[in-house]
């Protein structure tokens, strides 16, 4: 029997599992809604098509699994650019498909056309212009493949609207055959022998951990390692969830707004052993300065991020979760006597650093945007999903809120997207019906994607949206009074809309809090409402994060309380 | 210092642009590019002049390994290699010069492929270096025009281009 394009996708999609796709339709992808229409596959319609993406980044972030969304050509198209971008920087799989006009009108400047392939070729791991339907389910299960392999990232798919419609006998490969795309996933054996060896001769180690403990699913293996050896932990933004915030060992995030004794241990550290990131400059500050008395060690799946920031002493390309089972293995065979005593000293030193330079601020009578973002911590016990949108509200969330788990937290690291935090929260709950997710946003970031209340309350996702409203757009704010003295710039927000209103023009609840003593209030009322909620924090104006590393300089000197 | 890689891959619209738009956007630069079909119609090959330091190379050549239509990445520089470019050059050739051009053109063993009572338009095939000296002694006779296809290269022996393992699978 002879299907068509728009049959075949659909089954390719049932057959690699998907249930729930995020997309917007047109008129290029009619024939695949008209498909849609009574297929088991559910989609969630937005409100605007980078929602799309970036609600299929939440659920993957959250699940693990690839995030799909399906819009149409051209301006549906091209507005999922800012979310594809910010999967690929992030590293998180996912699979676009987009419309496109029919072959013959390609390249014609027909309605609603846009070279999809060529806009996301820099921000794609991978993408396909389908012009055959014959080929259209080899190259799904390729993009399937290509997207969770490996470095994980997003694919496109442009599908022009005669494909759809074109049939053709279905047969869905049993597997893919790339002779030009083979990742590493055994670490070299011989350079973890060596890794093994200058851990156990180190006496001041730091683990740096990124995303890539996350995508690996390596955090079992990264506490064992840990513990084992005592050894102090630090992560990237990305990495934030890999290791338990709670932990002793946990020295909490490093780099531009990192902690003080994680900067500080970096900075102190005879051996780095870094795992799955990528020596982002937000990490590094400066690179001469960055771990400047320390050999390195750096495990990595994509070759291209080993010696491109930092020179590196042991590079070992392969999965974090092999390498690091493997490592383990070897050190359980090892003797670890001498071990215990050197890193008492270190972590001495370490637990000084905590103690003289903690995470702080003041309340008095205005509500401090911190307070707010513990009390949520504190409220949630530490399980809730948390995504945030980019600025303070993404800093404040990742120093205040300790993440238990891997994938429980939802931020865009890589390419910092404002509006990125609402519709990944949207994803997320898709995933996830019975968890509390909540957005941490700020009232800048909020606007950019608000429109996806209507998501929210058309299909029952309970997202919880806390405001940290400051009216301003904090970060840059922060940056023109400490740099640029104080000549705010178009980033006071004289304007924004009643938000508790708005929650009301949309049915949903709206809170305020607008003294310290309402907080918990607020949290435990938006906690126990079964629907969407906005919580508008009127926090004080003008609170910066810190520590801050200024730009350009190495991460031990931080701008302080 | 100056690289020349060989890059095989599969022969299939946009790897072109795939390629380049990895150099553009990284910003890398491209000195040379040629590309054609192998004998294996399924794959082409590229033969890439570049410039940078050590950091640089190893990062092309990782980089485009990371292309997912990228077969195999081989720099060869440092190994023993042929390379050969083509310029076909169009040079004044009146009365008093005619003879001299000719003899140039003898001397580099290049052919004239097109006459005309003005003009010789010559083809020359060598090395870079073969190449820049007869511009250099065609250059005070005008040169009306020139076109260079750019570098190609194989290694020397029995080694095919496979042979090299790129070398940041083995880290």
């Amino acid at each position: 029997m002879k299907l068509s394009g728009a049959k075949i996708l659909l089954k390719c999609l049932q057959l690699e599992g998907v249930g729930k796709i995020f997309g917007y339709p047109g008129g290029a992808v009619l024939d695949i809604f008209d498909q849609l229409f009574d297929s088991p596959i559910d989609l969630i319609l937005v409100r605007h098509e980078q929602a799309a993406v970036h609600a299929a980044d939440g659920f993957a972030r959250t699940t693990g699994k690839v995030g799909v969304c399906l819009v149409t050509s051209g301006p549906g198209a091209t507005n999922t650019v800012t979310g594809i971008a910010t999967a690929y920087m992030d590293s998180i799989p996912l699979l676009i498909f987009t419309g496109q006009v029919p072959t013959k009108l390609i390249g014609n400047d027909a309605f609603q056309e846009a070279d999809m392939v060529g806009i996301t070729r820099p921000c794609t791991k991978h993408n396909y212009l389908i012009k055959d339907v014959n080929s259209l389910s080899k190259c799904i299960k390729e993009a399937f493949y290509i997207a969770r392999t490996g470095r994980p990232g997003p694919v496109l798919i442009d599908l022009p609207k005669d494909v759809m419609k074109e049939l053709t006998s279905f047969t869905y490969p049993d597997k893919v055959e790339l002779k030009s795309y083979q990742p590493t996933y055994q670490g070299h054996r011989g350079q973890i022998k060596k890794m093994a060896d200058l851990l156990l001769k180190s006496k001041k180690p730091v683990i740096y951990a990124g995303g890539g403990i996350i995508s690996s699913g390596a955090s079992s293996q990264l506490l064992r390692l840990a513990e084992m050896l005592s050894i102090p932990v630090t992560t990237s933004l990305m990495g934030i969830g890999g290791f338990p915030g709670p932990h002793p060992l946990n020295l909490g995030m490093l780099g531009m707004h990192g902690t003080f004794r994680a900067n500080m241990a970096i900075t102190g550290c005879d051996l780095l052993i870094t795992l799955g990131a990528r020596f982002a400059d937000r990490d590094t500050g400066k690179i001469d300065g960055f771990a400047p008395h320390s050999k390195i060690i750096h495990v990595d799946i994509d070759p291209t991020s080993i010696s491109k920031n930092v020179q590196v002493d042991i590079p070992i390309v392969g999965d974090v979760k092999l390498v690091l089972q493997e490592l383990i293995n070897i050190l359980e065979k090892e003797e670890k006597t001498g071990r215990e005593s050197h890193s008492k000293e270190w972590l001495t030193q370490i637990s000084e650093w905590k103690k003289t330079h903690p995470l702080a601020y003041s309340q008095k009578d205005r509500i401090k945007p911190q307070y707010v973002v513990e009390k949520i911590y504190e409220m949630t016990g530490g399980d809730a999903i948390i995504s945030t949108e980019v600025g303070q509200n993404q800093m404040w969330a990742s120093q205040y809120y300790l993440f238990k788990e891997p994938r429980t937290f939802l931020t865009s690291g890589g390419l910092g997207t404002m509006g990125y935090g609402f519709p990944a929260a949207i994803g997320a709950q898709v995933a996830f019906p019975d968890k509390t997710v909540i957005d941490i946003a700020g009232d800048g970031s909020i606007q950019m994607n608000i429109q996806e209340l209507a998501t929210a309350v058309q299909y029952n996702l309970p997202v919880k949206i806390a405001i940290l409203n400051n009216g301003y757009l904090g970060m840059v704010r922060q940056w023109q009074e400490l740099f640029y003295q104080k000549r705010y710039s178009h980033t006071c927000m004289d304007v924004a809309p009643d938000f508790v209103k708005l929650a009301d023009a949309y049915g949903i609840l709206g809170l305020r809090a607008t003294k310290p003593d309402e907080v918990v209030p607020v949290i435990e009322e938006a906690l126990s409402s079964p629907k969407p909620v906005i919580m508008d924090f009127v926090v004080e104006k003008e609170e910066g994060v810190y520590p801050m590393v200024p730009a350009g300089k190495p991460i031990n000197q931080m701008l302080l309380v | 210092m100056r690289h020349v890689i060989s890059v095989l891959v599969e022969n299939e619209p946009g790897v072109l642009s795939r390629v380049s738009g990895l150099f553009s956007g990284r910003g890398f630069n491209i000195e040379s590019l040629t590309v054609a079909e192998t004998i294996d119609p399924t794959a082409s090959r590229m033969t890439i002049v570049t410039r940078g330091d050590d950091q640089i190379l190893e990062q092309i050549s990782k980089q485009l390994n990371k292309l997912i239509n990228v077969i195999k990445v081989n720099d060869l520089t440092g190994k023993s290699f042929v390379n050969r470019e083509m310029v076909l050059i169009k040079v004044a050739a009146e009365d008093a010069t005619r003879a001299e051009v000719l003899r140039i053109v003898d001397i580099f063993r290049g052919k004239v492929v097109d006459v005309s009572p003005k003009s010789y338009t010559i083809e020359i095939t060598g090395d870079e270096g073969k190449l820049e000296a007869i511009i250099d002694l065609l250059k005070p006779l005008r040169i009306i025009d020139l076109v260079r296809t750019g570098q190609v290269a194989i290694p020397r022996g029995k080694k095919d281009l496979q042979y090299v393992k790129n070398h940041d699978k083995n880290i």
